[in-house]
């Protein structure tokens, strides 16, 4: 076990390595950020101060290298933008992409394993058919554009909902977080909603094939020639074998969720770190952009080294295969 | 032979397919009684299986029993319902499969599943039933079974998980079990000591059994009657003995003339001449006359069930008569020549 441990930390830094030298060399390609930074009409002289003083005067390997060196004191260096450190940037932004991410992913698995259940227990009732239908809706209509109808119905026709922003946050273990309040809850309905629904749908697919297949096999057969319920059969059996492609699945799209969340976040105007990398990419802001993807490999190894944990607790035939 | 604990009449099994309807089961007839095996024999697609599936009401659709009663001490259960034949199922009948690698749920433990099996029938605390798991599984001849409860089925051998699957269907001590092909998939000497810790079970238990196959040697070893099907209808019945000494039926003549053992190394294998047919589309009349070597012009006909001494019974126009005591050999011969 050990051993996987330090075999999944050896793999997760030389990703961030590659990853660093990446974004670093393709972010030098694309231009000097000196241009965008400052005002055109100024000076050369002004011009070559900057040069110098942010270091861009230096050979990029050498650049790089600062960088790094700076990253492993836990100085991930100062927006070029905002004058202040990113690590601060970032987490200031962190907790309400973290609450959507999580409310997002909250809903479409509360509400698409149980749809997918029945889509598979019932493949041919007409129930069944129309969460199909919903589901294909779900990932086949593009995000903005849902979001934009759920902002005409809900906030401007119905007025139930505000139509963007983040509303109230209160404190929570030291993160502001707008689902502590009734009125902050008002304000994630609509983006959580927007977010969760291509979840929703592959959610749904995914829990309904697994389920016909379980359902075709022959210890649910033998299950039933036991005498088990229903309830039973689908609670026991089908819901523990399908566990694995769904937890895989969940995995991947929280991460996703939490890295690139940028298109709900822009169309509700909702302050997270999709707005932040974006902004920063317009204005080649090169510490966040660096330090921001950094932070989501960091993100999406811990991710999958959970999920690979729990792996091993659904199926003991991976146990075995680990252990060999 | 007292009252049997099962009894199928006339027992008809459905498939609504494209090809229209097929009849799987056609009117099987048979009974088993307290403490005997049954060998219920046939080919593939003969409904052997289907008829096992179908004794327990676990057909599903497009399939469906349409006709027939099949009996458990007086009960039909074809006209049970939802929770009423879930209370039969596993209780007082009960089902073990072919393939044991895949009868138990490979992401669940042993104690798992037989605790999911007890206490579908009894409201007792876990404890008691892991207890009651663990006796079952000494019944089966498994060696230390309280480690075993803690295994997955991965874990098992092959022949250890169809013990484990048997130990299962012991659990409630049923009146019957119903066993289909659960000796094929294991190796010869496994499949010897399965055979004879099943007899043992029936002996002392008095658990009848009606045990699905395609191998004339298991049936010959170890059941006391036996029922031949081809083609969804039962062609012959009789005490395992008497037809295997001396069948009746053509066909299984053939079925038995092509027994290897019964040949001397490097000897051609007679074999029944075809293949069976299609339950879509069947001959009319005698469903095996095309095969057959005593097919006449009566054959165009639904044949009569033909009785015989002993409680014999034969679905055949032309029955192969004991008189002309026709040995093995010469049924293969004639076998032989039709090929």
């Amino acid at each position: 076990m050990i051993g996987f441990f330090i075999q999944r930390i050896l793999q997760a830094l030389l990703v961030i390595i590659a990853m660093s030298v990446i974004v670093f060399v393709g972010v030098y390609a694309i231009g000097n950020p000196i241009d965008v930074m400052i005002d055109p009409a100024s000076d050369q002289a002004l011009r070559e101060a900057l040069i110098q003083r942010y270091g861009f005067d230096r050979p990029l390997i050498e650049q790089y290298f600062i960088f790094m060196g700076n990253m492993l004191r836990g100085d991930l260096g100062e927006s070029f933008i905002y004058r202040l450190p990113v690590i601060g940037l970032i987490f200031s932004r962190m907790p309400a992409t973290l609450e959507l991410a999580v409310s997002a992913m909250l809903i479409a698995t509360l509400l698409g394993i149980p749809l997918g259940l029945w889509a598979g227990y019932k493949p041919d009732a007409i129930s069944s058919k129309f969460i199909m239908g919903l589901s294909v809706l779900g990932f086949s209509v593009p995000t903005f554009w849902v979001g934009l109808l759920l902002i005409m119905a809900f906030a401007v026709e119905l007025g139930w909902l505000p139509s963007g922003g983040r509303g109230p946050v209160t404190d929570f273990l030291g993160m502001k977080l707008s689902i502590g309040s009734m009125e902050g809850l008002s304000y994630i309905i609509l983006p959580a909603f927007n977010l969760a629904l291509f979840k929703l749908g592959l959610l749904i697919r995914l829990t309904r094939s697994g389920t016909v297949e379980v359902m075709s096999s022959d210890y649910v057969r033998f299950a039933r020639a036991q005498g088990l319920s229903e309830r039973k059969v689908v609670g026991l059996h089908v819901l523990k074998n399908i566990s694995i492609p769904i937890v895989t699945v969940f995995g991947l799209e929280l991460g996703s969720t939490l890295a690139f969340a940028v298109v709900t976040e822009t169309v509700f105007n909702w302050p997270g770190m999709g707005k932040l990398i974006i902004d920063s990419i317009t204005v080649l802001d090169r510490p966040v952009m660096v330090a921001y993807l950094i932070l989501v490999v960091f993100l999406f190894v811990l991710i999958n080294l959970v999920v690979d944990l729990i792996y091993g607790q659904l199926d003991p035939r991976i146990r075995v295969r680990a252990a060999s | 032979m007292s009252e049997p604990v099962l009894r199928v009449k006339d027992l008809r099994t459905e498939f609504a397919v494209r090809a229209g309807i097929v009849k799987a089961v056609d009117g099987v007839t048979f009974e088993v009684g307290r403490g005997r095996i049954l060998g219920l024999v046939g080919e593939s697609g003969s409904g052997k299986s289907v008829t096992g599936y179908s004794i327990l009401g676990l057909i599903e659709l497009p399939g469906r029993i349409a006709g027939g009663e099949v009996l458990l001490n007086g009960v039909d259960l074809t006209k049970l319902k939802g929770e009423q034949i879930r209370r039969v199922r596993g209780a007082q009948i009960a089902m073990v499969f072919q393939d044991p690698m895949m009868t138990l749920n490979p992401v669940l433990k042993v104690s798992t599943q037989m605790i999911a099996a007890v206490r579908a029938h009894d409201n007792v605390s876990r404890k008691v039933a892991r207890s009651r798991a663990r006796d079952a599984l000494a019944t089966v001849g498994i060696p230390s079974p309280e480690e075993r409860l803690d295994a997955y089925p991965h874990q098992l051998s092959g022949g250890m998980r169809q013990r484990v699957a048997i130990a299962i269907a012991l659990l409630h001590k049923p009146a019957v079990i119903i066993a289909d092909e659960p000796t094929t998939a294991l190796d010869v000497s496994i499949q010897g000591q399965i055979l004879a810790e099943v007899r043992r079970l029936a002996d002392e238990t008095g658990t009848a059994f009606v045990w699905v196959t395609h191998d004339l040697a298991v049936v010959s070893s170890l059941a006391d009657d036996i029922c031949v099907m081809y083609a969804g209808r039962v062609v012959e019945t009789g005490a395992a003995a008497d037809v295997i000494a001396s069948p009746r039926h053509p066909y299984t003549a053939g079925l038995l003339a092509s027994v290897p053992a019964e040949h001397e190394p490097g000897e051609r294998l007679p074999q029944v001449p075809g293949s069976a047919p299609s339950l879509a589309n069947l001959p009319p009349g005698c469903a095996f006359a095309p095969r057959c070597f005593k097919a006449g012009p009566a054959c165009n006909t639904t044949p009569p069930v033909q009785h015989f001494e002993d409680g014999r019974t034969a679905l055949c126009h032309y029955p192969i008569e004991p008189d002309s005591c026709q040995p093995l050999s010469s049924t293969s011969t004639t076998y032989q020549n039709a090929s």
